[in-house]
Formats: C-alpha cells, structure tokens, sequence
C-alpha cells in the first residue's frame, strides 16, 4: 500500500511529456508524425472524458468542436494570415462558444436523447463545412494550412537540428501538457466534483441546490473548448482541414478510444489513443481492412473489459495486492 | 412559382423515398421501444438485406416470381442473422450502461461494413426492376415508375399489418406490455427473453427487407448502411423514438422536407432534415407523437 501511495505521488504526466520531447531526437520523420497524432488526439479525448468520465454526459457529436476548431485555426492562419498564437486560441474559444449554444439546447435532455441531440449539432456541423464552398472549401476541404512560424524554437540549445515537423511537435506536446493540466485542475475543483456527483445521482444533486443543467452546460463548454483546441492543432498536422473532422466516425473514433482506455480515469482516455493510433498504424500496414479489426476489437473490449485498459490493469494491481497479503 | 403538375411529381418522389425509409425506421422504432436499444446495425442489416437479394438474383436468375423470393430470403436471412446476434451477444449488455450497447452496435457496423466489402467489392452493384413492373405510368404530368407505384402502395400496407399485428392479436398484446414493463410480463408468466429474441428478428426483418426492396431503385454500394441509419434516426426522432404512427409521420414529413428543401435552398437540402430534427427534439424532446421516456 504504501509503495502504491509513493508510486502515486510521481507526477507521471510531466514525465511523460518530457520523455515525449525526446521522441525526435530517435530521428525517424515517422515516430514524429505518429507522436505528434497521439499527443493531438489523447487531449480530445480527455476533453471527451470529463463529459462522458466525470459527467455521465454521453455525447456522440463530440466531432462537431473538433472540427469547428480546425476550420476556425485553419481558416485564420491560411486565409487571413493570422498568427498561430492568436489563431489556436480563438480557435478553442469559437468552438466553446458553439458548444455554448449546442450545448445550451442539448443538456435539457437525457441519455439517448443527449447523445441523439449531440450527433445532430454534429451533423449539422459536418453538412455545413461540407457545403459552404466559399468559406470551407466545401467536399475538397481546405489543403495547405501553414505551419506556425516557429524559427524561434531553432534557438533553444538542442532543438537546432530539427525539421519544422519537429518544432511543432515540440510545441504541441507543451501546449497538450498544459491543456491536461487545466483539465485536471477542472477535474479536481469542487466544480469536478460536483459533476461527479451529477453524474451518480441527478434528482438528488438538484435537490441539495445545485443548478444541475448549468453545471452539465458549463463542462459541455470546457469539453468543446478543448476539443476545439485539439482540432486547431490537428489542422495543422494534418496539413489541411476536411469535413470528415466533424463527421460521426471521428465522434465514435474518439469515443472507442476514451473506452479502450478506461473513462474511469483521467489519463485513461490518453492511454486510449496512444494504444488506438499504433494499433491502426501496424495493422493498416497489413490489411486494408481495420473497420472489421476495429469493430471485433470494441466489442471483445465491452464484453471483457468494460473498465478499458486502465480499469483491467488496475483490477489486476488489486488482485496482485490481495495475494501478497493473503 | 413553379406549376402544381411540378410540386405534386415532386411530393411523388418524395413519398417514394418516405416508404422505403418507413420500413427501415419502423423496425428500428420497433426494436427501441421494445428492447430500449438503439440499433446503429439497423443500416447494416438494410445493407446486406440489398446485398443478399442481389446475390439471390445472381443465383436464382430473374425469372417471373425469382425477384419476389429472393427479397424474402433476403429478409428471412437478416432475421435470422438478427436473432443470432441479440441471442449470442446483445442480450448479454442489456443489464448494462446505455453506452455500451449503443457502442456494440457500433461494432457490428464496422464489421459488416468490411465483411460485405470482403464478399461484394466495392464497385456499386444494381438490379433491373422485376418483371411486371418494368413501366411507368403517367401520374399527374409527370413518368411515375410502377415500381414506385408499387412502394407507394406496400408502404401503407405493411403499415396497417405491423399495426394489426400490434394492437390486434395476442402477440402484439405481449410485445406492447413488454415495451411498458418488462418484469411485470414476466411474472405473467411470459418468456420475455425469447419475446426480445422475436421482436428483435422482427425488427431485423424489416431492414432486411427494405434493402431487399431497395435494390431496383437504387445502387447497392458500400457506405448505403451508413447513409440510411442516420436518415432513420433523424425519421424516428422526429415521429418519437418508439411510437409506431410516429415512424410513419416522421418518414412523411422527412421525405418532404427533402424533397421540396432541394427546391428552397438546393446546397443545404441535407442542412434542412437535420435542421428540423434538432428543432423538434429541442421543443418536443420525445418526438412530435411519442411519449415521455420514464427513467
């Protein structure tokens, strides 16, 4: 027990990030990429959490701010040249301020009729950006979104040999580090634990004075933000902004991910994605086929570990605990 | 303002596409209000109800009647599917987060998806309409395929017999209570785990047969599952989430809008079903003739 306390006090997510600053120094253009997606989408996935985690909110349009971000970020930089440093977080704060509004309509119902309500917006979202040629580049989407101008990172002793790819890793690994960091302090807020409350018992939470729907509307509005911010980054990754980010398959995508992982947890939903996106990367190197892969992977994962990877492995520590003193 | 000759072909085909997605919608509608399960599979099991019939025809031929059996076998065999998945699987999550079925099912998507690209290709395939109803007819100024006709016709029926079958014989009794009270029934003394099984297969039926039907009309390709579970959706929503007439009304009013948004604004057609399934769940949470989830 005590050993586990110690473990418990290793702040595990700096150290984390701070090996993850390495990951160029192997050299590979390929871990990069691959690392500069897992950092991306872990933190739209724990944006998911605190709603579907910590909120008991189950959204299947998550995809909507995602996107909503990723136009907003792409859009300023490339069109209006806008720098980086004030496109991301006007980014983040359009797709809080849709979220805002969505969100507003979405938390007066329940269960399914949240999720149903959710996957609308989202689709609303996804016709829109698929349409509006003028703005959104329509069905092409919008290609070339430029990198941020990061020739000052050349400076830091030990970054001068990296690729512009590198640089913005670096800089998304800062910048995903200090989003899980807020989203912790959220989480740890008397604010966090009101949702949890929420979550486990409604009716009585209302009762004890709490304006339930606010509490529910406000982390719906951290949630988009974050997920806005994420998909700014994404964007820019990616090289280009398309209507599949705000489509239902990156809302379900983000969603298995947060399950694989375990939404008992806060870093579970990290863990998800970083085990979701090398999965895909080995096995699309064998078979086209990864949908099937990937649906027999999420149902056995339901069937047999509904806790997700960190809820099995914690199940396990116990089991381990429980026989050394036994 | 264009002539009325116009606006009535126009309403026509939106019917047409109404009835095809009263059949999907009523049997996803069905398997909701009874198991409380949203089916995502739903469009899968329309998708390969399509894909099977067509590999009925390739096997059976097009001869007089051929068409008509291998849309039942199609149907039948989705059934079949339908019951093996619940009996096997689904049953097991029922006692379980909403989340988790509404991912199983998700599952089952991605895997029949890959399964059928596997089996068909991904090139579109397509059938000539059965013989008998190769014509079209002149309704109101406008060419009307009698295969439409056809539709337009068997999407009423099936309709009145889904609500004969419901609301006037022993069997719809037991599935109307088992949507009220699960426990009640089966203190009845109703086997209500084979009862979900049927209703289940039921459900699957009808998808199946829709894509059956569906295969004369338009292409079968990958990607049809998908697009048809979100129309359903926003039909079922709209009519109510397990109310039966309000899958008819939904289908109704979906394919109307459709048709006639192309009109109004012809680059936000989609925008506008979606539109109004929001403003619906926005003042009617429950659909414009279902009723209040109790939780």
């Amino acid at each position: 027990m005590a050993a586990r306390r110690r473990l418990a006090r290793v702040p595990w997510g700096l150290l984390v990030a701070v090996a993850a600053l390495f990951v160029p120094a192997i050299g590979s253009r390929f871990y990069t990429f691959v690392a500069t997606d897992i950092a991306i989408m872990a933190l739209f996935a724990v944006s998911l959490n605190l709603l579907l985690g910590y909120g008991g909110l189950v959204s299947f349009g998550h995809a909507a701010y995602f996107g909503i971000g990723a136009y907003a970020c792409g859009i300023l930089m490339k069109v209006h040249a806008v720098p980086f440093s004030v496109a991301l977080p006007a980014a983040g704060l359009l797709a809080a301020v849709f979220a805002a509004l969505f969100g507003f309509f979405c938390v007066r119902l329940t269960k399914i009729y949240f999720a149903m309500l959710t996957l609308a917006f989202a689709q609303i979202v996804w016709a829109v950006s698929f349409k509006w040629n003028s703005v959104t580049g329509g069905e092409q989407g919008m290609s070339d979104v430029p990198y941020p101008d990061l020739s000052g990172l050349a400076w830091v002793p030990g970054l001068a040999g990296y690729r512009t790819s590198d640089h913005f890793y670096v800089l998304t690994v800062g910048l995903v580090a200090a989003c899980l960091w807020i989203l912790r302090r959220v989480v740890r807020s008397p604010f966090g634990r009101l949702l949890t409350t929420i979550r486990e018992n409604p009716e009585r939470t209302e009762f004890i004075g709490v304006d339930v729907r606010r509490h529910e509307l406000l982390a719906f509005i951290i949630a988009g933000l974050f997920a806005g911010i994420a998909g700014g980054l994404f964007g820019i990754f990616n090289r280009g902004v398309f209507p599949d980010f705000a489509y239902w398959p990156k809302s379900s995508d983000v969603l298995i991910m947060t399950i694989l992982g375990g939404m008992g947890s806060f870093y579970g939903p990290a863990i998800g994605a970083l085990i979701l996106i090398i999965l895909n990367q080995e096995i699309t190197s064998y078979t086209e086929y990864w949908p099937f892969v990937l649906g027999i992977l999420l149902i056995t994962l339901l069937f047999l570990f509904p806790g997700g990877v960190v809820g099995a492995l914690g199940g396990l520590v116990r089991r381990l605990e429980r026989m050394r003193r036994a | 303002m264009p002539d009325l000759s116009f606006l009535l072909a126009q309403s026509l085909s939106g019917l047409t596409a109404a009835m095809f997605l009263f059949l999907i919608a009523s049997g996803l509608s069905l398997i909701f209000g009874v198991l409380r399960v949203l089916n995502f599979a739903h469009g899968s099991f329309y998708m390969l109800g399509a894909y099977l019939a067509f590999q009925f025809v390739l096997w059976g031929g097009m001869g007089p009647g051929r068409f008509w059996w291998a849309v039942l076998g199609a149907a039948l065999t989705i059934a079949i599917v339908g019951g093996l998945v619940e009996r096997l699987l689904l049953r097991h999550l029922y006692g379980k987060d909403e989340l988790y079925q509404l991912l199983f099912t998700y599952g089952l998507v991605l895997i029949a998806s890959d399964a059928a690209k596997k089996a068909w290709g991904t090139q579109q395939l397509s059938l000539s309409r059965p013989p008998g109803l190769t014509g079209s007819s002149r309704v109101f100024g406008t060419m009307l395929p009698h295969y439409n006709l056809f539709i337009l016709l068997l999407g009423p029926t099936i309709a009145l017999g889904l609500w004969l079958l419901l609301n006037r014989t022993r069997a719809g009794r037991v599935i109307r209570a088992a949507a009220l009270d699960r426990e009640m029934l089966g203190a009845l003394g109703v086997n209500v785990s084979w009862l979900y099984t049927g209703v289940f297969m039921l459900g699957s039926f009808l998808g199946g047969l829709g894509g059956a039907l569906v295969t004369p009309v338009r292409a079968i390709v990958p990607g049809m599952d998908v697009e048809i579970i979100v129309e359903a959706f926003i039909v079922v929503v709209i009519g109510g989430l397990g109310s039966f007439w309000g899958t008819f009304l939904g289908a109704v009013i979906y394919g109307q809008v459709l048709a006639f948004g192309i009109l109004i604004v012809p680059a936000f057609s989609i925008f506008s079903v979606f539109a109004l399934m929001a403003v619906v769940l926005i003042v009617r949470p429950w659909g414009l003739l279902g009723q209040p989830l109790g939780t």
